[in-house]
């Protein structure tokens, strides 16, 4: 994966397939206590004890099409080659949480990349789901809320193309705002 | 136009698209748009997967192409990302692979406008990808 917002947006595809209806995205960095967290939380069916420890082997998978499920191991990877760590909590019926911690100023961490284009073609994508993102910095704090976006649109749906370059406009103005 | 930076802002643009929209909101029916389905689990993420589905967002939008360009697991053609799967209304679905930008923009101007058919096409030995 090129940055963090692939594993993001990969990672939030297993929300989707465990039909979630709130997907809650945290991204935290601070560069005053070296740490940059991702969490992504959501109210999917939730994986068995069983399964949940299987999640993150590389050669293990739900699907059908194929044999091996990197999204998880990728990540888990990614982020203990930074000093890091990933963990997964999931209850059947409730949801699963999953959160990734990586050292701020470690080489090897990726840049978060596009994360404004990624949420909106996950909300375009998926009309019906609602998002919260939460992005935290040292300097303050941007939420971004379909719940919100929806009221506000009213009649007009979020997979409009030109609502969603608007939406990624305001998701990148208010992040570097940050 | 000004930048969008609230909700506020995002509301204004709203009663600007609404005319417009109203317009397109009657001719969604589902049967009569061509819909593209961009394979986006890990393997079609890695490989571009996102870009290609923000460029088929714009780029049938800007060329008047009623259509709806939405997500889909993998299909099982990892070797191939990415991957599309495209509906032409009243047709069978056709997923073609190694779908850069160029390709994309080669799908949109020769199969989606014309019925032409393009190199890149995955032998249909699939059942659906609908349970995947």
């Amino acid at each position: 994966m090129k940055d963090l917002s692939m594993h993001i947006m990969d990672i939030i595809q297993n929300s989707v397939r465990a039909e979630a209806s709130l997907v809650e995205l945290k991204i935290t960095e601070s560069q005053k206590e070296d740490l940059f967290s991702i969490s992504i939380k959501d109210n999917g069916f939730g994986m068995s004890e069983e399964v949940l420890a299987k999640a993150i082997d590389p050669f293990f998978t739900t699907r059908t099409t194929r044999k091996v499920g990197l999204g998880l191991s990728l990540l888990k990877q990614n982020a203990e080659m930074t000093g890091g760590k990933m963990e997964i909590s999931s209850k059947v019926g409730v949801g699963t949480e999953l959160k990734a911690t990586f050292s701020h100023k470690h080489l090897d961490r990726p840049a978060l990349g596009d994360i404004a284009g990624t949420m909106v073609l996950l909300v375009g994508a998926n009309p019906e789901m609602d998002f919260v993102y939460t992005h935290i910095t040292d300097g303050g704090e941007y939420i971004f809320d379909t719940k919100e976006v929806k009221e506000v649109l009213d009649d007009m749906p979020v997979s409009d193309p030109n609502i969603m370059r608007y939406l990624k406009e305001m998701i990148k103005e208010n992040l570097n705002t940050l | 136009m000004a930048k969008v930076k609230s909700l506020a802002d995002l509301k204004k643009i709203k009663e600007e698209l609404h005319a417009k929209m109203d317009l397109r909101e009657k001719s969604n029916d589902p049967d009569a748009q061509v819909q593209i389905k961009v394979g986006m689990a890990t393997c079609g993420i890695a490989s571009g997967a996102k870009e290609v589905m923000e460029f088929l967002i714009e780029a049938t939008a800007k060329r008047g192409i009623n259509s709806i360009v939405t997500q889909t697991g993998c299909m099982g053609y990892c070797y191939a990302e990415p991957t599309i799967e495209v509906t032409m209304p009243g047709k069978e679905p056709v997923v073609f692979g190694d779908v850069d930008l160029k390709k994309a923009d080669e799908v949109i101007e020769k199969y989606i406008k014309q019925g032409e058919l393009v190199d890149g096409i995955i032998p249909v030995n699939y059942k659906t990808i609908d349970n995947n």
